[in-house]
């Protein structure tokens, strides 16, 4: 697992220009969601956290499943699968290499947020750093199922808006989802971002941390668990 | 001793048959040579030796054991005809890795380094290779786990005479060591540096042996000609 997490960070300490990307990206949009509400700065101290913690999920979502489909097309995952290597151990290596570029991420936004930018939040501001890191590692494992049904990097890149912005319209960030129509409501029920979501609002509005708090942080590991499990699934042994 | 033993492979693809009825033994100890056009089913008969394969039916049984199970994937080692490394990671990370999957320690990484002639890149990025170089860090991580089998998909493709001959030279030293090679090639003129041959067309055997039992037996002076009268008999 460890010699896994060492190369996947290997490979992208060779990529200074996606880490760049992964780190300024979000630094921006937050720069931007501060300036756009210039005048209503309760929008931004509504919205500012949450999409500090959301963010990492869409980055790692698009990297590992362009990076996995990588490793599909070139053989290499061939090659793995013929070695003495469990899926749980390349799996866990990814899913450790991203939480780390994960802690990065939202290190460097909170910095910035929590800084320059003035956001406040309620609760504890490494909880937001905490679950942006339980966030990427659902984007992480969804984007290991994405890969497997995508046969080129375009099509890889096409599946994000399909996986990732209804999961951000459903899960409270524009409409509080008591708000919503039933249906629409019961989708939202069954997507894991509507709980990291959740989750991310309470600690922005400084609780209740009850139960409800530990449910919505539990659904959404869980959520990334059985992503985890899916995709490991379409690690195959043998192939056609 | 019988390295491999195949009896009545079948292998299907989209529902069509790559390969029909394949029966052959793999000696130990030897280099063996699996020729045929390409298209006629050498990568689908290596990748179902090395378990990658999804089989329709028949037996195979690599060192004594089913095919593709867990032991094997420590001893058996496959190349695959595209080079199957990290093109972002240098020769030497891209070996590291693998030996530590493999549990081999850094003096393997030197000794197959030096064995495919690669020590001077070994700190260049793989996508900075050639392709004839890139050929040689997919062998070179084939090498590391000092494997059984070596089960080796066109692995001189595109490689100058002087490099191929030192390839050759390498798998019998390997084979005189013990370990047991078969390596596939669509070019007649490698047959010849080869203990033993397995001919394959259209996904069946067409013929198996040494190369002078071949020449005997078909009456034929170049392997091209073997090839072609065994073709005309069928």
């Amino acid at each position: 697992m460890i010699a896994t997490a060492i190369r996947v960070l290997a490979q992208l300490r060779r990529d200074p220009r996606t880490i760049l990307l992964i780190v300024g990206v979000p630094c921006l949009l937050e720069f931007l969601l501060k300036e756009i509400f210039s005048g209503r700065s309760d929008v931004f101290q509504h919205v500012g956290a949450p999409l500090l913690g959301l963010f990492p999920f869409i980055s790692m979502l698009v990297i590992t499943s362009v990076t996995m489909l990588r490793e599909r097309t070139s053989g290499t995952l061939e090659r793995l699968m013929s070695l003495p290597l469990a899926k749980a151990e390349l799996l866990g290596g990814y899913a450790a290499a991203f939480a780390l570029a994960a802690v990065v991420q939202a290190t460097a936004v909170s910095l910035l947020a929590f800084g320059a930018l003035g956001l406040h939040v309620g609760g504890p501001r490494p909880a937001v750093v905490a679950l942006a890191v339980a966030n990427a590692t659902l984007g992480m494992a969804l984007g290991l199922c994405v890969s497997a049904f995508a046969q080129t990097e375009f099509q890889a890149v096409q599946f994000l808006p399909a996986v990732v912005f209804p999961q951000l319209l459903l899960c409270g960030l524009f409409v509080a989802r008591g708000d919503m129509a039933r249906w629409l409501r019961a989708i939202s029920d069954v997507l894991p971002l509507s709980y990291s979501y959740d989750a991310l609002a309470r600690v922005s509005a400084a609780g209740p941390y009850g139960g409800w708090f530990a449910a919505d942080v539990s659904v959404t590991l869980a959520g990334a668990l059985l992503a985890l499990g899916l995709g490991a699934a379409t690690l195959r042994r043998r192939t056609s | 001793m019988e390295a491999v033993r195949i009896d009545g492979l079948r292998v299907d693809r989209g529902g069509r048959p790559v390969l029909v009825d394949v029966s052959l033994a793999v000696e130990g100890g030897r280099v063996t040579g699996l020729l045929g056009p390409s298209g006629s089913g050498k990568t689908t008969l290596l990748r179902s030796i090395v378990g990658v394969q999804r089989v329709t039916g028949g037996g195979l049984r690599v060192l004594g054991l089913p095919a593709g199970t867990a032991p094997l994937r420590a001893r058996v080692a496959y190349m695959t005809q595209a080079p199957s490394v990290y093109a972002d990671l240098t020769v030497r990370e891209n070996l590291r890795y693998f030996a530590r999957i493999l549990g081999a320690g850094r003096s393997r990484i030197d000794a197959v380094l030096a064995e495919v002639h690669l020590e001077e890149l070994a700190g260049r990025v793989v996508s900075r290779l050639s392709g004839g170089q890139r050929a040689r860090v997919s062998l070179a991580t084939a090498l590391l786990g000092e494997p059984e089998l070596l089960v080796l998909d066109e692995p001189t493709v595109g490689l100058d005479p002087v490099l191929r001959r030192d390839l050759w030279d390498t798998f019998h030293r390997l084979a005189e060591g013990g370990a047991t090679l078969l390596v596939s090639s669509h070019v007649m003129d490698e047959a010849d540096r080869c203990d033993d041959l397995v001919l394959l067309r259209d996904g069946a055997v067409l013929a198996t042996g040494t190369p002078s039992a071949l020449r005997e037996r078909t009456g034929a002076g170049s392997l091209d000609d073997v090839f072609l009268r065994l073709v005309e008999d069928v």
